[in-house]
């Protein structure tokens, strides 16, 4: 354990209350709360956030880029879930 | 995989660089294009990294509080961007640690400007305004870098560095207007500084061996000699303002190109730098490597601790 590198954390800071955080950047730290620590000296010297999650990188799951095409293509043929695809008579207001 | 695979993958690579559509880390990318990027963002982090030690050398000697403050929040904030920097090469697979071991082995590179002594005040104004000018030039660019993680990485550092030039003309500008010794001071320092950090942006293009595949990757933008002639358009005139003169004999004003001719560049002196040869190479590599072997216990203790609370946390 002597020489054990530290684990890699993701970093997600919210830069203000009402914002979701969003993901900033990566670090390496021996647990959690120094995460966290980091985080703050690393990524919030210019208050830049209110709150810091930090999840281990080893944690987080994405989806393969080569799926991309199968995953977001056949959303682009359902234009009628996009308000625009309808037809509102002149004269109607507020919808 | 065929190398008929391969070319496809390669020819659709490229066409995403050429419609600007950002590499992200699980992308596939051709073996080179990853190693250039590591070979690159792993120096441009040993650059931060070290280059804090030049400064490092007078934050307890600054002349007041404001100026201290100000030194510190400097240097801390370049040991950020070199943090943001190995997270970015790990982003493509580099391991940090063997990142860090190539440094203190020598294996790896970093800007040759730190292996200039800072032996003034003065300098800490010198390294402000000319070598973090000369990074803001080089780093506004990589902002626009093919890869995600470099580009994302140089927006917060470019963000960072305006206030590093800033600090450091404030620092010319002062000794400038002060008493004679104190101008002929920052004099000594722009004569020390300004020609290696023309150096930094490196080579002549002509001699540049990466600069034609890196522009077609969009890893780099322009070349090494656009950026140096835009360093020498910008600082002229800034030096001029506050009565220092540019130590270039050659230096003048081309009324047809809008830009200054300046003289040649001692590359001899540039390649010495490089291969180890500089005034602060070896201090520089020892400083690094003692840091690391002395900060040993600490990574060691934190390790012990965390395990600690992970115990205590799960009983
Ligand atoms: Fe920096
Ligand atoms: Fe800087």
């Amino acid at each position: 354990m002597a020489n054990k590198e530290w684990p890699l954390w993701e970093v997600f800071i919210r830069s203000k209350q009402g914002l979701s955080h969003k993901h900033v950047g990566s670090l390496r730290a021996a647990d959690a709360d120094m995460a966290i620590e980091n985080a703050r000296d690393v990524y919030t010297r210019r208050s830049e956030g209110v709150s810091i999650w930090v999840a281990e990188s080893n944690n987080l799951f994405a989806s393969n880029p080569n799926d991309a095409d199968s995953l977001y293509e056949p959303s682009d043929s359902k234009v009628y879930r996009h308000p625009t695809f309808y037809e509102v008579p002149d004269g109607i207001e507020h919808m | 995989m065929t190398e008929l695979n391969i070319s496809i993958l390669e020819q659709k690579f490229q066409e995403k660089i050429d419609n600007d559509i950002k590499i992200e880390p699980r992308d596939w990318m051709p073996d080179n294009y990853r190693q250039t990027l590591i070979r690159q963002i792993s120096q441009h982090a040993h650059s931060e990294v070290v280059g804090m030690l030049p400064e490092g050398n007078w934050i307890t000697r600054a002349p007041n509080l404001r100026r201290k403050a100000v030194l510190l929040a400097k240097v801390q904030d370049e040991a950020g961007h070199g943090l943001y920097l190995y997270s970015a090469t790990e982003t493509l697979g580099a391991d940090r640690e063997q990142t860090i071991d190539d440094l203190h082995s020598g294996v790896a590179k970093y800007s040759s400007i730190f292996n200039y002594p800072t032996v003034s005040w003065a300098d800490m104004g010198a390294i402000g305004w000319l070598v973090d000018g000369a990074a803001i030039m080089n780093q506004v660019p990589l902002c626009r870098c093919s890869y995600g993680p470099y580009a994302r990485a140089m927006v917060r550092v470019c963000k960072e560095e305006s206030f590093h030039q800033r600090q450091g003309f404030e620092i010319m500008t002062t000794l400038a207007k002060g008493s004679p010794e104190q101008k002929e001071m920052a004099q000594d320092a722009l004569n020390r500084f300004w020609w290696p950090s023309l150096m930094m942006f490196g080579p002549n293009d002509a001699e540049s061996k990466h600069t034609e595949q890196s522009m077609k990757w969009k890893i780099k933008r322009h070349t090494n000699d656009e950026l140096r002639q835009m360093f020498v358009d910008a600082t002229v005139p800034q030096a001029e303002l506050i009565g220092l003169t540019i130590p270039d004999k050659d230096l003048k004003w081309n009324e047809e190109t809008g830009h200054y001719e300046f003289g040649a560049i001692d590359w001899a002196e540039f390649w010495e730098v490089v291969k180890g040869n500089g005034p602060c190479n070896k201090d520089r590599i020892d400083t690094r490597r003692r840091a690391k072997e002395k900060g040993a216990w600490v990574r060691e203790a934190a390790n012990a601790y965390a395990e600690k609370r992970r115990k205590r946390k799960a009983s």
